[in-house]
């Protein structure tokens, strides 16, 4: 590839960040991943990582697959537990407190750190069942608190006009891109600080896909937002921070206008740029 | 040739032909079960023979013609028949002619070469009583306090008025001596036992015995009057009987509080009959059973099968699923795990006889006998739960069917998406919330499934349950009216035993031959209903959590 394709290849990514508004409220950390490591068994996933995460904003990891940015992105709620055989070293700091302290409660810190994942999971519920389940588990059950609390957050979720009529059915029966709001809507239910999205658009048409990150960008005004992704456009269309990590390693971080247009490191320029896949 | 092997059609053939050989087969035996177990309450004609033995005037046989054999005469020869050269084979018929209390048998085999005539006779009388199996014959009149008050024409109908009103009273003296001399009864023994109880326990003074003094006075008060009112009730159904002859012309006198129906099966018409048969299915479905099992209803079976399984269910249920979550969700998959998931698949091979003894050895002997010890001192030398009874019937049933349960709830639990725990898990649930909230709810159809196939399995089960309850007459149900209502420590009837005590147990096999096959019916009818009832729950379930399966 010579150098003129890759500028060619960089202005059209600067279209892209064009669009996008820069908000100019001063950085707040609200993660902080120190030195983590992580093993699945004797296999190293992560190695050393380090970044910051900043409070209100998109941060997005994008790499190529099995480099890391879903198992990185599973630490932050400690969804990786779950696994048999993980060992973790490092830390990672929600507000200043390290997340992996004895003292902390694992679902304590899932309901400040919500996640959606690749595929729509909602359950085999009612709409209006699969909105208060996080409510439930925390003992809400007053009536009008509930209702309040899904018409929110299925606002939230851009769903409300969708299904308003139809909460007490299945929500089974939605379309995969409604399915995929929906559990977004869940999420927010709890009112979380963090939520976590492990490429959520990637099982969704491009209207769907729109639709979401039309979303992302209206939820950061109220969350923190990590979004994993393998759509290079998608990261730079919602994303104001960018991560490249390679075999488990973290490449480069910075603003996101910053690594698509001037990416320091070579194998970053080379991942953007198309030379991966 | 070869061409066509390679095709794969003699495979497909093969296939077609196995599922071919396996449905003729089980709709050959729910054919011949049913037409042999329905056919009993079919009325069938009653014949009259004129027979002439060897050297004997000739005589007169009336009866069902039950079965036709016929015998080469070689062999006819060889056990002692007499045949003429000309005669190939010999030919018998079953003639079931009743009246065990005049000829001692109920049936006997006649010789077709030796009737001289044989008609259906309109006249001909059929008496189904509590005693002494049917009769046979004509009859003559009908007698009130010994006198004569109907004859000939007149007889039939008069007959059947007095019987219809006598039925009644016999149902009350029946209702009566069961249920409120029953209840007496068991106030009575109640009674006892609590005063045993207060003297084994040094609290049995004058205050206490005056006390119990009166309520038995009570008790017997209530019996003196239910006394009373039982014998005027058994003087009026004393008050008429009916004289009829037999095939021989012997006169016989039958009081009419013998008989359970009267009926001319020549006289009746194809509606006639049809709904004699619907009749004689109630009566078989709903009453209790007469004369060692041989005649009557089998209700108390049905009852006690279906009351054991279902006490079985809600036992095997809860401890299967536990286990299963355990073995799925908590144990740590290893060598061990692996090792009790085997062993539990391996329970379901042991032959269930095993499992009865181990329920007589562990469940009668030494945990009931340990109830007794600790909660019934005062029943003693009599065994409470230190007996075989419906509790530990079901139990060891439950224990029996326990691997079913386990293996398939974890099979269901093992087909839940990881996404969906995920998804609970992200939400802030716990671990026990999730299992409560999402996945267990989502297991259901295969814990149903567990059910459907513990349910079949136990309600066939016969050769356990000799040990460990089943009787062949239980006197009482396990559920009445009295305080506590439910008596798990009753012994009960099972439709499977019943099918081998009346078949192999019977001291009148041929009467009670189509008593197996309607029995056998019965039970297969009581298992398809108690299965369909669980797949359409499951069913129900499937249909909620659709989406998620496959």
């Amino acid at each position: 590839m010579t150098a003129q394709q890759t500028r060619s290849h960089s202005i059209d990514m600067s279209s892209i960040l064009r669009g996008q508004q820069q908000s100019t409220a001063p950085n707040e950390t609200c993660i902080k991943v120190e030195n983590l490591n992580l093993f699945y068994g004797k296999k190293q996933a992560l190695h050393n990582v380090s970044l910051d995460m900043y409070r209100k904003k998109v941060t997005a990891y994008i790499g190529p697959s099995g480099c890391g940015k879903s198992t990185l992105l599973r630490c932050i709620n400690r969804m990786n537990d779950l696994v048999d055989h993980v060992t973790i070293e490092g830390q990672i700091l929600l507000d200043g407190e390290n997340i992996y302290d004895k003292s902390v409660k694992v679902a304590e810190l899932r309901r400040r750190v919500g996640m959606v994942f690749q595929k729509p999971n909602p359950f085999p519920k009612t709409i209006f069942e699969n909105v208060t389940y996080g409510l439930r588990i925390q003992g809400v059950n007053d009536k009008r608190i509930l209702e309040e609390t899904v018409e929110n957050s299925l606002r939230g979720a851009a769903l409300w006009d969708e299904v308003k009529d139809r909460l007490q059915d299945n929500a089974l029966g939605l379309s995969g891109g409604q399915q995929q709001r929906l559990v977004i809507a869940r999420a927010i239910a709890i009112e979380p600080e963090v939520l976590l999205l492990d490429e959520p658009a990637s099982a969704l048409d491009p209207i769907s896909t729109l639709k979401i990150e039309e979303l992302i960008n209206e939820l950061k005004e109220k969350y923190t937002i990590v979004i994993v992704t393998h759509n290079m456009q998608q990261a730079a269309r919602v994303s104001d921070y960018t991560a490249f990590m390679y075999m488990g390693e973290l490449v480069e971080i910075g603003t996101t206008s910053e690594l698509f247009t001037n990416p320091t490191k070579k194998q970053t320029e080379d991942y953007i740029t198309g030379r991966y896949g | 040739m070869k061409l066509w092997f390679k095709s794969g059609s003699p495979w497909i053939w093969l296939n077609a032909a196995a599922v071919s050989t396996c449905l003729i087969m089980v709709i050959a035996v729910l054919g011949l079960v049913l037409v042999r177990g329905m056919g009993n309450f079919w009325p069938a004609q009653v014949t009259q023979f004129s027979y002439q033995e060897e050297d004997k005037p000739i005589s007169t046989i009336i009866g069902e013609k039950v079965d036709t054999s016929i015998t080469p005469a070689i062999m006819a020869k060889s056990t002692g028949h007499k045949m003429a050269d000309n005669e190939d084979t010999l030919v018998q018929y079953l003639v079931k002619t009743g009246n065990r209390d005049v000829t001692g048998a109920d049936f006997r085999w006649i010789e077709a070469r030796k009737v001289h005539e044989q008609s259906d006779p309109e006249s001909l009388i059929v008496i189904e009583r509590r005693e002494w199996g049917n009769f046979y014959g004509q009859l003559f009149e009908i007698k009130e306090n010994g006198k004569t008050v109907a004859t000939g024409d007149q007889a039939m109908p008069e007959l059947q008025t007095r019987l219809a009103a006598t039925l009644v009273v016999v149902k009350k003296i029946a209702q009566i001596e069961k249920k409120e001399i029953g209840a007496i009864n068991y106030g009575l023994e109640r009674l006892r036992l609590k005063q045993k109880k207060l003297q084994l326990q040094n609290l049995w003074n004058s205050d206490t015995e005056k006390q119990f003094a009166d309520d038995k006075a009570d008790f017997d008060a209530e019996y003196q009057s239910h006394q009373a009112e039982l014998a005027s009730l058994y003087k009026e159904i004393r008050r008429d009987t009916l004289i009829a002859k037999t095939e021989s012309g012997t006169e016989i006198k039958i009081p009419l509080a013998k008989i359970v129906k009267v009926y001319q099966p020549n006289q009746m018409s194809v509606f006639g009959k049809l709904s004699f048969f619907g009749h004689k299915v109630i009566e078989f479905l709903t009453e209790d059973p007469r004369e060692a099992n041989t005649e009557g209803g089998i209700f108390p079976a049905i009852f006690g099968t279906v009351m054991m399984v279902i006490i079985m269910a809600i036992i095997v249920t809860p401890f299967g699923v536990i286990a299963a979550v355990y073995l799925r969700e908590y144990a740590k998959q290893g060598f061990t795990t692996q090792l009790i998931r085997i062993a539990v698949n391996n329970l379901a091979g042991v032959p269930s006889i095993v499992y009865g003894v181990f329920g007589l050895g562990f469940f009668v002997y030494i945990l009931g006998g340990n109830i007794d010890a600790l909660f019934y001192p005062e029943a003693a030398p009599a065994p409470v739960y230190g007996t075989p009874g419906l509790l530990w019937a079901s139990l060891t049933l439950a224990l029996l069917t326990l691997p079913v349960v386990i293996v398939s709830t974890e099979e269901g639990l093992a087909r839940i998406p990881k996404s969906i725990r995920e998804g609970s898990l992200a939400l802030g649930a716990t671990k026990i919330e999730t299992l409560w909230r999402t996945v267990l709810p989502m297991a259901s159809p295969a814990m149903m499934t567990g059910l459907i196939l513990a349910v079949a399995r136990a309600a066939g089960e016969v050769a356990p349950l000799m040990l460990v309850g089943v009787v062949k007459l239980a006197p009482t149900l396990p559920l009445d009216g009295n305080f506590p209502f439910l008596h798990l420590d009753r012994k009960f009837m099972h439709l499977g035993f019943h099918i081998y005590d009346v078949g192999f147990q019977s001291p009148n096999v041929e009467a009670a031959r189509p008593l197996v096959y309607a029995t056998a019916l019965l039970l297969v009818i009581v298992i398809v209903v108690l299965n369909l009832t669980a797949i359409i729950i499951r069913n129900r379930l499937r249909e909620k959590y659709r989406a998620l399966e496959g």
